[in-house]
């Protein structure tokens, strides 16, 4: 039980240090730490599948590609453009009142029951796939639509428009 | 992984909906605070995160494997936005230099 709580602190903890770090590159590497944190998560509540995900996906995928952009586009410390104090003043004040909203919502709900896990190969691939394939076909075909179309627009964007160079 | 799975027997659902908010207001307070493009893609990155973990946790709350599915259609969902919007960024850097996203302010008008 209160291995729950300590990686909890330790996802709140590196995400703080995520959007606090000066140095883009450190921030990246928080970020992975974090997602690994939020993969503990999904292996405590027994959903496998979502821990691989996660971790290729997020970790091996997403911030990679994060990192190669950061180092193609070559910034470093000095380049960090600075915000003025009332901004950040007012963005903290802007999440907190969120917070509070959510959190209040929250307590007037009062109703805290444990999560348990009745069937124990609720995320197991076997039982995730069957439902994927049987139920969920038609978005799974669509999404492998999206996912060519963002293939296309990356590339198409990402290359050197030869009219104007 | 039996031990793992027990431990978790005694977490109220309150507290995975108190974690899943903080992350998600850090995120929002992440993309308020920080002028650096890639910064702000970040902390997007943070709350799709959040929801994420918060929907799995519903899902084994509910004994409903539909919550994991959706979880892994927003994943797909994220790989293909993160491809889009670091191509957008990197052609925004060759085209002013800077990912500050003050210079970008022409989009107003």
């Amino acid at each position: 039980m209160s291995t729950f709580y300590f990686i909890a602190f330790l996802s709140i903890f590196f995400s703080i240090l995520v959007i606090t770090a000066k140095n883009p590159v450190h921030s990246i590497l928080y970020l992975i730490v974090t997602f690994f944190t939020f993969t503990i998560h999904y292996i405590l509540m027994n959903a496998q599948f979502l821990a691989i995900v996660n971790f290729i996906v997020y970790m091996g995928a997403i911030l990679v590609l994060f990192l190669y952009t950061l180092m193609l586009i070559n910034l470093n410390k000095e380049s960090e453009p600075r915000k003025s104090n009332l901004v950040k003043i007012a963005g903290f004040i802007g999440g907190g009142c969120f917070l509070m909203t959510i959190l209040a919502a929250l307590k007037a709900f009062k109703v805290s029951q444990p999560v348990i896990l009745r069937d124990p190969n609720l995320g197991l691939v076997k039982n995730l796939g069957k439902i994927l394939f049987n139920e969920y076909l038609l978005p799974f075909e669509v999404s492998s639509i999206l996912l060519l179309s963002a293939m296309v627009g990356a590339v198409l964007l990402a290359t050197k428009d030869h009219k104007t160079t | 992984m039996q031990t793992l799975t027990t431990n978790i027997q005694a977490i109220p659902i309150n507290h995975y909906i108190l974690l899943c908010s903080i992350v998600f207001s850090i995120g929002v307070i992440g993309v308020l605070i920080r002028r650096n493009a890639i910064i702000i893609f970040m902390s997007v990155e943070l709350m799709l995160n959040s929801v994420n973990l918060l929907l799995a946790a519903f899902s084994v709350y509910r004994g409903d494997a539909t919550g994991q599915v959706f979880v892994f259609f927003i994943m797909a969902l994220a790989a293909a936005e993160v491809a889009v919007g670091l191509a957008i960024i990197v052609m925004i850097y060759r085209n002013t230099s800077s990912v500050d996203i003050n210079v970008l302010n022409r989009l107003k008008w």
